[in-house]
């Protein structure tokens, strides 16, 4: 079983090209995370490049949903959680007193596990995403629409729906509008906590395929409880345990080489 | 099997819960049958009631009322030429009476009418049946007024019945209470379901929903007291006793019942699309405002028909802040609802008279009225929710 596995891991990271060594756009320094007195993320250290695709792993509970959550700092919503360290997104301390959560979201999206549309037409979903900014005019909102429903694969599917229910669309066409909606107002990072863990395999690959392209333009941190997405998908892989970072490489180097014993049983499939 | 539906499907299995392929369980049947009378009979009850309530209505809906204060007097030939039934209803005789009574008492009595007719009235308006719908919904010129009015005065010589002043105080009453309620309910829903932090939740939500209990009596108690010579002193109004100070009052009662509704509305939109919106980079109140109201309009409208159906049903509070029934679109004029009229006139019309039967017919129209407000709400709310699931 464990071979299989790490055959179809290496068919998967053939097709992933070398990963490129861009800028730094995030650094974690000694981030901790405490939720009342217990402790989700331990003292966690790590530089994350721009305009690559960067996997978190790790078995359920080691808090890599949380780390990602604490990037546009939507643990703010849950009570009794307190962060010790600094997490810098483009040399700005996210956790400073000067830092307007709302102006930190735009730069950094999200786009969540269970597809989340809001109660309204296609266009309306993406149309508040760009009202919340700023963006008014008709014609303005039309084009923007049109380029990130483009963006998300989706507009040869709802072209001629565009006023009908985002929750109508099939569960696949409801997470590509999700990503739609996060792209339209141009974040510099987009964050992904496990957005095809919900779908079929065909959706998924749509989302895979979609995940690859727009790391042209923006820095991609996606959450994963799947190991050929993630060996598929990511240039640099981090993988987790027990709220430690236990080994952050290029996912050539996790997914082969691993340095940690930990590593190699999670990514050859012997516990997690 | 595969042609049998599912064993899920239904509840219970044959009578007495006995059904081949299947463990009988008669106890869990008895139960099942007992709360499923329970549950109807709520529904016949209220039909029930609605029958009694318009059947004791019908004879001013088929104009089979006459309030004549006059009716004129036949002679002696004219009265013995009448067939016996219609001679025995002109001297107002039960059949038990008309029978023992020989033509010599029957004579007398045609006497004593005509003698009677003598010291009448003679006000033109006595002959009039004010019963009829065009007295009771259309103004008619009474003796010693200038113009054609609206009147309820049901006691009097001439019983002038005209309804159109109770459904106008009953209306302004009522949107007086909405007008203040329903922004302050829907607020304080918004507030405690979306900005609250949980803490202050935990005591807020059931200190709001515990105005539920105060009894009307209290409330019409308060606002006739306190509330009256607070408003008057502030807004300088004639009458004391009035619309406005009725609505508010109302208002009060309606607060905790559509705060209720709406809360239920607006906690029960999922929390995923608030942390859309979050993630987004709106702001709570954003949130709160473009996202979760919009998707908890269903509710929030049928917090607001509830309102206006308790408002318009309401007795208590309006009987004790209100006072005449005078037609006047003015809110700080004084105002008589619908219920308040039945509370305070039932307990002294004659049984069976013309008034009491017009009171029952005023309730028949308020079921009427508040059973299909609830059904255009449900009606309503259905087709909001389907539009919000993308369904049509």
């Amino acid at each position: 079983m464990a071979e299989i596995t790490t055959a179809r891991m290496a068919s998967d990271l053939v097709s992933s090209s070398m990963a490129p060594k861009t800028k730094e756009v995030i650094n974690l320094d000694q981030l901790s995370l405490f939720y009342g007195t217990s402790q989700a993320l331990k003292d966690i250290s790590l530089k994350i490049r721009e305009n690559v695709v960067t996997a978190f792993i790790g078995p359920s509970g080691c808090g890599k949903s949380t780390l990602l959550r604490c990037l546009n700092r939507m643990n703010d919503l849950i009570d009794n959680v307190r962060i010790e360290g600094t997490c810098e997104i483009g040399n700005q301390n996210i956790y400073g007193p000067d830092v307007d959560v709302v102006e930190l979201r735009k730069r950094v999206g999200m786009v969540f596990q269970k597809s989340n549309p809001f109660p309204k037409s296609i266009y309306e979903n993406i149309a508040f995403a760009l009202r919340l900014h700023g963006v008014k005019k008709k014609n303005e909102l039309d084009d923007v629409i049109e380029r990130s429903l483009r963006q998300a694969a989706l507009w040869e599917e709802v072209k001629d729906r565009l006023h009908s229910s985002g929750l109508g669309l099939s569960g696949g066409q409801q997470q590509r509008l999700c990503i739609a909606r996060a792209v339209a107002i141009q974040p510099e990072i987009l964050l992904m906590d496990e957005p095809a863990s919900a779908l079929d395999p065909l959706a998924t690959a749509k989302i895979e395929e979609l995940v690859m392209d727009l790391k042209k333009d923006y820095t991609i941190v996606i959450v994963t409880h799947n190991m050929q997405q993630a060996a598929r998908v990511s240039d640099y892989t981090a993988f987790f345990y027990l709220g430690r970072l236990i080994e952050y490489d290029t996912t050539l180097k996790v997914f082969t080489n691993p340095s940690h014993k930990q590593t190699e049983d999670y990514v050859t499939g012997r516990f997690g | 099997m595969s042609s049998e539906a599912p064993s899920f499907a239904r509840r219970s299995h044959g009578w007495m819960g006995i059904k081949r392929g299947h463990r009988a369980r008669p106890l869990e049947w008895i139960i099942e049958k007992g709360i499923q009378l329970v549950s109807y009979s709520a529904i016949v009850m209220v039909f029930l009631i609605f029958i009694f309530v318009s059947r004791e209505a019908m004879p001013i809906f088929l104009g089979q009322m006459d309030s004549a204060a006059v009716r004129p007097a036949l002679s002696v030939d004219e009265a013995m030429k009448l067939p016996k039934e219609d001679l025995r209803k002109y001297l107002d005789m039960t059949p038990d009476e008309f029978v023992k009574a020989d033509a010599e008492v029957i004579k007398m009595l045609v006497d004593l009418r005509i003698e009677s007719s003598a010291n009448e009235t003679t006000d033109k308006d006595a002959k009039l049946n004010t019963t009829q719908w065009s007295h009771l919904l259309g103004p008619y010129q009474w003796t010693g007024y200038t113009k054609p009015e609206y009147i309820w005065q049901p006691v009097g010589t001439i019983h002038k019945y005209n309804i159109v002043p109770l459904l106008v105080g009953s209306l302004k009453v009522s949107f007086v209470a909405l007008a203040f309620a329903l922004p302050l309910a829907l607020g304080a829903a918004i507030y405690v379901s979306q900005l609250a932090n949980p803490r202050t939740k935990e005591w807020l939500k059931p200190a709001i929903e515990l105005l539920a209990g105060l009894p009307s009596v209290v409330l019409g108690f308060f606002a006739m007291i306190v509330m009256a010579t607070f408003l008057q002193s502030v807004f300088g109004y004639a009458t004391r006793l009035n619309a406005f100070l009725a609505g508010i009052a109302l208002g009060l009662a309606v607060i905790p019942l559509v705060f209720t509704i709406a809360e239920d509305a607006l906690s029960s939109v999922p929390r995923s699309y608030i942390q859309a919106a979050l993630a987004l980079g709106s702001s709570r109140w954003q949130a709160a405002y473009k996202i979760v109201l919009p998707a908890a309009i269903p509710g929030v409208f049928a917090a607001a028909v509830l309102g206006f159906g308790r408002a318009l049903g309401e007795t208590m509070i309006v009987l004790m802040t209100s006072s005449a029934s005078i037609l006047s679109w003015s809110v700080f004029d004084s105002a008589r609802p619908i219920t308040a009229s039945i509370a305070a006139e039932l307990a002294e019309a004659v049984f069976d008279g013309h008034h009491y039967r017009i009171l029952f017919m005023l309730g028949t129209l308020l079921f009427a009225v508040t059973f299909s407000l609830n059904l255009i709400g449900d009606i309503v709310v259905h087709r909001l929710k389907r539009r919000l699931e993308g369904k049509a």
